[in-house]
């Protein structure tokens, strides 16, 4: 049994490695998503392009918006004359928001608390401009509707006193609020998922297609004995793609890298595993690699946007939960921010790391049952 | 017709024995109620034109698809059932080439070893062996897919009976494969022959079907005629007559309407006219049809045993 697992273990590390196109794929997969998602995905967004509308003209005026420039969350990019013109320059897309300062500005200005604090906080208060907003994309709005409250105190040249908050936070784990510290770990299990999966979903079929099977069948190799035996090389190919993530994200993106390395080797491969029989079991379903592929997005769409990576698990809906405890990245998404994170060690994660295993062993005995040596 | 004159010595075991073997692929009938008889130690030949259900019969007989229909006993046993055990006692060799293009052939040959539980000194004695038996010893390094059409044959066959099946079945071995080095195949099949290894091979050259010890001529899933080459040619239901002469093309046409001819073929300077069997003096009765051009009887070839059992459908 163990001549034919090495035997079929070897085997496929050599094609692998003599396959130019997948092991270019297995390195750079890692680096491309990262490059992207470490630069380019943010989800509190700067230098959003917007307009201004200034009827007072005056000094004030003039002071609000420098003041607003230098929070650097938008760029004034240009000036109009009415509301009317900034509306046609918001629908064609050429800005994202613009802002109205009214004529009377610096009488509301003076009167505004938020400028001078001796003025009373009245009903009668009114804000000294207005936003209008493309709503249609959220994150901007949202970073727009972050400079609703903006103190004025920069304008007026002298510091206000601040009511004091009803709560004091204190931000364990990332003080100073970094997307890509929660998006490196994140990325170690989407990336593993899609190639993983990718790679062994094709296992089967490929041998179909390119009519090894056949050959294959009539021989006395055991379906166990061929599962195990395809998919131990790529347990390699997965652990060389976490370090790559990992490391590039410690030394390019600072990600702190807190936890054991053992933990970190430990749930990475049981993940790897259960990614893998997920992958064989699609390869005893599908009829051809184009399947394959497309049963792998199938697979791909959900571990990306229910398993935690995108969106908070907590804030999704009960049924949405359920469908994302039954995909394997959805444990190892909460293993390896815990372990990476804050320090968690295997053993306390001990509920999620029997859910991988269970996913493997059950995946292992479906494929190997799914899978007939006869040709139909 | 069912000639069933074997092998001249007696056979006392059957390795392949299947009744009313059938298999549909939906409405389509790819082998439809075969009955074959293989001895042991005998060469024995699928012939028929593409489609007509040789590669399926194999399938069928080596387990590899379910038979819709019937009953097979393969080395004594009965197939459903023991398909696992039979399988470290047959070899397959398919048609379309199925060993690893990107390997080479020394890891080809490894790798189907361990498959077969072979391990150490023994792998590599029976490699070596196998490597200068097929006279592949230089091209060990070569990766599979960048042979020739031949080197891949000898590659396939060496790794179809790297673990000395009893039986073995090939699927059209020589495809590819031009005439001398066809010869040479033949060769090594009449060693393994001769060494008790029973052979099952699928061809669609005559030259080839002539030198099994029996064959079973097929067409569209059904078995028309088997047996011996020469109990075939002997017992054919047709005679064939020898015509040449001017205009052959002109005449050619003729005679093919006529019912009681199975067919014409040009061959070189004359046609090659299958006579049915009814007619009494097929001779006179050609002499009488061919206006003053030369007639003569002519013995018959495997291939107007071919003919005339698939009805001259597939021959020009
Ligand atoms: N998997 C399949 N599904 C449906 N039909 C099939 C299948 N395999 C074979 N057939 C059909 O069965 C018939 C016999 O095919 P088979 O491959 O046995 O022919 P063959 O004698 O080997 O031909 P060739 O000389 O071209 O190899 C054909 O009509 C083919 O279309
Ligand atoms: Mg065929």
């Amino acid at each position: 049994m163990w001549i034919r697992i090495y035997a079929i273990f070897t085997k496929e590390l050599k094609q692998l490695s003599r396959d130019r196109m997948t092991f270019g794929l297995i390195i750079m997969i890692p680096l491309v998503q990262l490059m992207l998602f470490g630069y380019a995905i943010n989800t509190t967004a700067r230098h959003i392009p917007v307009g201004l509308i200034d009827l007072s003209q005056t000094s004030e005026s003039r002071a609000i918006a420098h003041a607003i420039t230098a929070t650097q969350s938008v760029n004034f990019t240009a000036r109009y004359r009415s509301i009317k013109e900034a509306e046609v320059a918001i629908t064609r897309g050429e800005i994202k928001a613009v802002l109205y300062l009214p004529a009377d500005l610096t009488r509301r200005l003076f009167s505004h608390p938020l400028y001078d604090h001796q003025q009373p906080n009245s009903p009668l208060t009114r804000p000294v401009g207005q936003w209008i907003v493309d709503g249609s994309d959220t994150v901007i709005a949202s970073s727009i509707r972050a400079l609703r409250n903006m103190p004025l105190d920069e304008v007026a040249n002298h510091a206000v006193i601040r009511t004091a908050p009803s709560f004091e936070v204190v931000q364990y784990f990332n003080p100073e609020q970094r997307t890509v510290v929660n998006i490196v770990p994140g990325l170690v299990a989407v990336i593993l998922t899609m190639t993983m999966i990718l790679f062994t979903s094709a296992a089967i079929v490929r041998e179909h297609e390119h009519g090894n099977m056949e050959f294959l069948i009539t021989t006395p190799v055991r379906s166990i004995e061929l599962m195990i035996g395809k998919i131990t090389p790529y347990v390699l190919i997965g652990l060389i793609q976490v370090s790559i993530i990992l490391s590039v994200g410690h030394w390019v993106f600072s990600v702190p890298i807190r936890g054991h390395l053992l933990s970190l080797l430990g749930g990475s491969i049981l993940f790897i595993f259960a990614s893998l029989t997920l992958g064989l079991v699609l390869s005893t379903i599908a009829k051809n690699q184009l399947q394959a592929m497309q049963m792998t997005i199938f697979i791909l769409l959900p571990s990306i946007l229910l398993s935690g990576f995108m969106f908070p698990y907590d804030a999704m809906p009960v049924a949405a939960q359920w469908i994302a405890e039954a995909l394997p990245v959805t444990h190892f998404m909460r293993m390896i921010r815990a372990i990476v994170l804050r320090d968690a060690s295997i053993l306390l994660l001990g509920e999620d790391a029997l859910w991988l295993g269970l996913f493997t062993v059950g995946g292992i005995i479906i494929a190997s049952l799914r899978f007939k040596k006869k040709l139909e | 017709m069912n000639a069933s004159a074997h092998q001249e010595l007696e056979p006392t075991e059957y390795v392949i024995e299947a009744k009313g073997l059938s298999k549909c692929f939906g409405d389509n009938i790819a082998v439809n109620k075969l009955d074959l008889k293989i001895p042991k130690g005998s060469i024995y030949g699928f012939l028929g034109p593409n489609g007509c259900g040789k590669s399926t019969s194999i399938r069928l007989l080596t387990g590899l698809l379910e038979a819709s229909e019937g009953e097979v006993n393969i080395l004594g046993q009965p197939l459903l059932g023991h398909e696992e055990s039979l399988k470290k006692r047959i070899g397959y060799m398919t048609q379309k080439f199925s060993l690893y293009d990107n390997l080479t052939v020394q890891e080809n040959l490894n790798f189907v070893g361990a498959i077969y539980g072979f391990a150490g000194r023994k792998k590599k004695n029976r490699i070596e062996e196998l490597l200068a038996l097929y006279d592949l010893e230089k091209q060990t390094k070569q990766f599979a897919g960048s042979m020739s059409g031949g080197q891949k044959q000898r590659l396939a066959l060496a790794c179809a009976t790297l673990h000395s099946p009893e039986l073995l079945f090939l699927d059209e071995p020589t495809s590819a494969v031009d005439p001398e080095n066809r010869r040479e195949f033949w060769e090594r099949l009449f060693d393994l022959c001769d060494a008790g290894t029973t052979i099952l091979v699928s061809t669609h050259y005559m030259d080839e079907a002539e030198r099994c010890h029996a064959l079973a001529i097929m067409e569209e899933g059904n078995k028309r005629a088997d047996g011996s080459p020469q109990a075939l040619m002997d017992a054919m239901p047709a005679t064939v007559v020898e015509v040449s002469g001017n205009q052959l093309r002109q005449f050619k046409q003729t005679l093919i309407q006529h019912p009681d001819i199975l067919s014409a073929a040009q061959i070189g300077s004359h046609l090659r006219v299958l006579v049915k069997q009814q007619v009494a003096d097929p001779l006179n009765f050609i002499s009488q049809l061919s206006q003053g051009r030369e007639a003569l009887l002519a013995r018959p070839s495997l291939e107007d045993v071919f003919v005339a059992c698939t009805g001259g459908r597939h021959v020009d």
